[in-house]
């Protein structure tokens, strides 16, 4: 898939509602699917990916509300402490709304390494409930999916963008 | 539908936003390490969440069933090789009946409780999480099939966990390996009992408080002693590993690998509950608020 570093000056078309609610409830399945070995250590996370695409890019749709709901699904679905990932996705959400602006200048390709760093500190935040509820520190290996995560965040926007791509037959008129 | 712009509408700041939620978060996470209160809203959230875990399995399912298609020119080995095991299994299940007969015997003989044999519910692992926090798994067997929280899961090897949350359709099962868990034990050679415990960390297991000079060796099988009314006896749990026996500390480093392991294989045994255990007698009773202090410790 070639994916071109958008100008900010590219027209998108609205996104609709459904689409963003499709996207979320995607990224949970890829999120719970039953991988092993070392794809399971580099198993980046696709919720926060999400979240943070549409904190950028539709502030006034998703927020940290949908963040916090977002955690909560899947801290069930992990089996984790209620409310440990729901807490670093609110943040990660607030991080990606203060700087959505700034964000959204720089291409798809510039943004990267600042997503990378909003991940990081989204893990950390995991580490440090971890820490608090007593267990040990799980290895440096826990913060590869922010790495992965961060690779692969201008296939997934580009992704994310698709639908919202102006039809080129429009423009002839 | 609105009547002023969406561009328009504001509700409150970011930043109060941001702490109403984070302290949502940690309320949350505080009332559920504790108190355990939020069980309705996890029920509420797993029905959401259930048919998403459902949907993430399809692909393996998938590539299960082609991949079965295309072997099953191995399956008439397979079944070769099946048919020997049962006539095995066969030969060392009529002693076993005949061992437990003569077992029944002697131990109406000595006047003792019989042992009550179990049912086993299979279950298949749905979901092992990514959290490296907590060594748990999710079932596909929930409160619909009578799984209550309690019930020890086994694989063929030994000793998987127990049951630490039910939901409808799905259960939570915390693993021996969890930092939070431990199994009382014996060893199968010489029946010295201890408790094992989980240390968070991957087929990591230790013997906590074992004397330098206690007897115990590497390579050591444990089986569960079933004192603790969760676990049936007998079942096997660990491997000792390592001992590290330093004369300067006064407990020896006794190191256990699991023999069960979810990695290898999908499908578990729920074991039903076992017969409620006997009263505590009533000279133990008296130390009852100093061990529930202890519960509490073992809970954070």
């Amino acid at each position: 898939m070639a994916f071109v570093d958008h100008p900010k000056q590219e027209i998108l078309r609205p996104v609709k509602s459904s689409f963003i609610v499709l996207s979320l409830t995607l990224a949970i399945v890829l999120n719970l699917l039953p991988v092993e070995g070392l794809a399971m250590t580099l198993w980046p996370d696709f919720v926060a990916l999400t979240i943070l695409y549409w904190c950028i890019n539709q502030p006034q749709r998703a927020g940290i509300s949908t963040a916090f709901i977002m955690g909560l699904l899947i801290d069930i679905g992990n089996a984790s402490t209620f409310g440990q990932h729901a807490l670093a996705y609110c943040i990660m959400a607030f991080v990606a709304l203060v700087f959505h602006r700034r964000l959204s200048i720089f291409g798809i390709l510039k943004q990267a390494p600042q997503i990378g760093l909003i991940l990081f500190i989204g893990q950390f935040i995991m580490l440090l409930t971890g820490l608090l509820d007593g267990s040990q520190f799980p290895g440096r290996d826990f913060f590869l999916p922010s790495i992965t995560g961060t690779l692969l965040w201008p296939f997934f926007s580009s992704l994310l963008r698709m639908p919202q791509k102006p039809r080129s037959d429009n423009d002839v008129r | 539908m609105e009547t002023a712009p969406r561009f328009f509408r504001h509700g409150p700041s970011l930043l109060a936003r941001l702490v109403f939620f984070v302290m949502l978060s940690l309320t949350l996470m505080a009332v559920d390490t504790r108190f355990k209160y939020v069980a309705e809203v996890r029920h509420v959230l797993s029905a959401v969440i259930y048919p998403l875990q459902k949907l993430a399995t399809v692909p393996i399912a998938i590539y299960d069933n082609v991949s079965e298609f295309f072997s099953s020119h191995h399956l008439a080995d397979e079944n070769a090789e099946l048919l020997q095991q049962k006539l095995f299994d066969q030969g060392q299940l009529q002693r076993l009946q005949a061992l437990e007969a003569e077992n029944v015997h002697l131990r109406k003989l000595l006047d003792a409780s019989e042992r009550v044999e179990g049912k086993a519910v299979m279950a298949e692992i749905l979901h092992i999480p990514r959290d490296p926090f907590n060594r748990k798994v999710t079932l596909d067997k929930g409160s619909q099939s009578g799984i209550q929280p309690g019930q020890a899961v086994v694989d063929d090897a030994g000793v998987v966990g127990q049951i630490t949350r039910n939901y409808p359709w799905v259960s939570e099962v915390t693993l021996i390996t969890d930092k939070d868990h431990s199994v009382p034990v014996q060893v199968l050679r010489n029946g010295l009992r201890s408790v094992v415990s989980g240390t968070g960390k991957e087929a990591t297991l230790e013997l906590r408080y074992m004397a330098g000079n206690t007897d115990i060796q590497e390579g050591d099988t444990l089986v569960t002693s079933g004192i603790d009314g969760v676990y049936p006896p007998g079942l096997p749990v660990a491997v000792v590993s390592k001992i590290e026996r330093n004369p300067a500390y006064v407990f020896a480093r006794v190191t256990c690998t699991p023999v069960a392991g979810v990695a290898n294989n999908r499908q578990l045994l729920i074991l039903s509950m076992l017969p409620p255990v006997p009263e505590i007698p009533a000279e133990v009773i008296e130390l009852k608020p100093n061990n529930k202090k202890r519960e509490k410790v073992g809970i954070r």
